[in-house]
């Protein structure tokens, strides 16, 4: 098993005065250019220690919102091109769906694999129901212009002979043509994550690495087993490299320091609900069946517990977070245990992409929780 | 609803009434609540109406996406219906599908009324013209969209929830950017060559009667009647006042004297 450190850089000291919500409307003269600056270069810090942890790493984005700051996913990848030299780095993603020009797309990612020689993993994503507002784009073709753009930046990455033309449905270029090519032929993996068992099955027919992100216990088989499906319909293999999954993960020398250190990143999780309600059913993003009835009898945030239960997200405890499986927390044989057991449940899994760091975990926490986890936890989860 | 096969499209439409053609292209929300207002009509005119694809649920070819679309398929419902003297009356969403045909083809239309239509950027660039109701709670929307009494979910059966989710959906999909605007269709109004009849609430909150006034001026010859104490659907809010608004202007022309 491979393990991703990931962290939404999270402007958490704006939380407070934010109040009820930290995304879209949220006004940036909360955000204090001189912190940030610390901020960044802090949590830039902490990935820059898994090159020498034998951690890989996993960076995202998201558009005006305070827990993550991150709203161009290839800058930090680039800095990390140039500051590291062994890890693995994946963009998790490139909401491509959002992103009005491919072609640049195709070219950043490009550059940063050149740089990097060769270590990017591009992920594509849909994007959270939060981002079609800061980016305009609209929520009733995102399917059919997230693949439109998959096709386009792939061609763009593989074709060598010069431009080429592309009129789509969503992007129109003429001269489409990008320089440098990527590093890896014939182009970098392809990761792709997913909310349900819907589209799973569509990833496994590509073959790519299929990611699911707090999926837990409950719904994570059914996704992993409509991926399989796909695959085998494709006649493809689906080995363990190809199924990720995104869980907290806060470990320590003793099981109290493990689970505090979840319980401080668990904000991340937490934070989630903080939204306006009605920017989390954009027209046409979900079936209107579902917004039909969401809209009658408005339900509350929750994940789901091992048994089916549910539990309400904003006030998630680590308890309930582990009994999940959304974290893995406490001393090292305890998270590996956990660990070891999540993967056995899903039938096999070749990447845990660790949320190391979330919420108010300090730099000497997330360096320690990283730190740790290298030594006493990822040799172990290499043998899995 | 009757279904016929035009321009590639299975169009679901109602004909209903007796008297000189009128054809009502719907408002992009609560379809199911709007039969009042078209058996009203059906007393004075054979009304036409039909559901937007899209909205009617069903599967479109993927080449049918944008407001042009609708625009042209009307026509050609024109055409096929074989009418003249057509009396056009879209309300909102349909009253920018409205626009759209009258600035391109009048020769079959009598007369034009537009109930708080959506369409023409008329506003400047940073200037919201329409408010933008995807990020509204449904508390607000429900106060800019009504000035008395909002439907109430709670009293609709669970496919016209999905009707209404679909709705949403389907004027998303038609007009999420630029938002429910042709960049040039402002420019190319005063090629409307038929009476025309601009109705609006005075509370409406989603597109404001000062909207309405800028676009009286851009429309040859036009006039704007402002109702009092409704929204944005007067059709719905205020029933007996908008039906005698269309009855005893531009479009009721036919019956001049027995209005009076």
């Amino acid at each position: 098993m491979e393990v991703w450190h990931f962290s939404e850089m999270a402007y958490h000291p704006g939380w407070e005065e934010l109040g009820h919500s930290l995304r879209n409307v949220i006004p940036n003269r909360v955000y204090d250019p001189k912190v940030g600056a610390d901020l960044y270069n802090r949590y830039l810090d902490e990935w820059a220690l898994c090159d020498e942890l034998g951690i890989n790493i996993m960076v995202n984005e998201h558009h005006a919102t305070a827990t993550c700051s991150t709203p161009a996913c290839t800058v930090p990848l680039a800095i990390m091109a140039r500051e590291t030299k062994k890890s693995r780095l994946l963009c998790l993603g490139m909401p491509i769906a959002n992103r009005m020009d491919a072609v640049r797309v195709a070219e950043e990612f490009a550059m940063i694999d050149v740089i990097s020689r060769g270590r990017l993993e591009m992920g594509f994503v849909k994007g959270s129901p939060y981002e079609v507002g800061p980016a305009n784009s609209n929520p009733s073709t995102v399917g059919e212009r997230f693949w439109e753009a998959h096709d386009l930046i792939l061609k763009a990455m593989t074709t060598h002979d010069g431009p080429f033309n592309w009129e789509g449905e969503h992007f129109h270029y003429r001269q489409a043509n990008i320089w440098p090519r990527p590093y890896q032929q014939p182009h970098p993996p392809v990761w792709i994550t997913v909310a349900g068992p819907y589209s799973a099955g569509d990833v496994g027919e590509k073959g790519y690495v299929i990611a699911a992100l707090n999926s837990g216990y409950w719904s994570t088989p059914t996704i992993f087993d409509a991926y399989r499906k796909g695959a085998t319909e494709a006649r493809r293999k689906s080995a363990n490299d190809r199924f990720g999954y995104l869980a907290m993960v806060g470990v320590g020398e003793t099981e109290e320091e493990g689970r505090r250190r979840a319980d401080q990143i668990l904000d991340y999780s937490r934070m989630t609900p903080r939204a306006l309600k009605q920017l989390q059913m954009p027209p046409g993003l979900a079936p209107p069946e579902v917004i039909g009835r969401e809209l009658q009898n408005s339900s509350t945030r929750s994940i789901t517990l091992r048994d089916g239960s549910k539990a309400p997200m904003a006030t998630t405890t680590v308890d309930e977070a582990i009994d999940a499986g959304i974290a893995f927390a406490g001393n090292p044989d305890t998270v590996y245990e956990q660990i070891k057991e999540f993967h056995e449940h899903v039938g096999g899994l070749g990447h845990l992409l660790m949320m190391g760091q979330g919420g108010h975990l300090s730099h000497e926490d997330t360096v320690a929780n990283l730190t740790l986890f290298s030594k006493e936890v990822l040799p172990r989860l290499k043998e899995l | 609803m009757k279904q016929i096969n035009l321009s590639g499209i299975e169009l679901d439409f109602d004909k209903t009434g007796n008297g000189p053609p009128l054809l009502y292209l719907h408002s992009e929300h609560y379809f199911h609540l709007q039969a009042p207002f078209i058996e009203r009509l059906a007393e004075e005119w054979t009304v036409y109406v039909p559901r937007h694809p899209g909205f009617d649920g069903r599967q479109l070819p993927s080449e049918f996406r944008r407001i042009e679309d609708l625009t042209y398929l009307y026509l050609d419902l024109i055409d096929h219906i074989g009418l003249d003297e057509i009396t056009l009356v879209g309300s909102s969403f349909g009253g920018w599908i409205a626009l759209e045909m009258a600035v391109r083809n009048c020769s079959r239309l009598k007369a034009l009324c537009l109930v708080s239509p959506v369409g023409a950027k008329l506003g400047d660039r940073v200037e919201r013209d329409f408010a933008d109701l995807w990020t509204y709670s449904e508390e607000d929307s429900a106060a800019a969209l009504f000035a008395q009494k909002a439907p109430n979910f709670a009293d609709f059966s669970a496919d016209e929830m999905t009707a209404t989710a679909r709705d949403r959906q389907f004027v998303a999909y038609y007009g999420w950017k630029p938002y429910l605007h042709s960049l040039s269709l402002a420019r190319w109004l005063h090629r409307i060559s038929v009476p025309t009849q601009l109705i609006w609430g005075d509370k409406d909150g989603f597109v404001s009667p000062d909207y309405g006034k800028k676009l009286l001026a851009l429309i040859p010859g036009a006039k704007l009647d402002i109702l009092s104490n409704a929204g944005h659907y007067p059709q719905l809010e205020l029933l007996d006042e908008t039906v005698a608004a269309i009855s005893t202007g531009p479009c009721g022309s036919h019956q001049a004297g027995s209005v009076a």
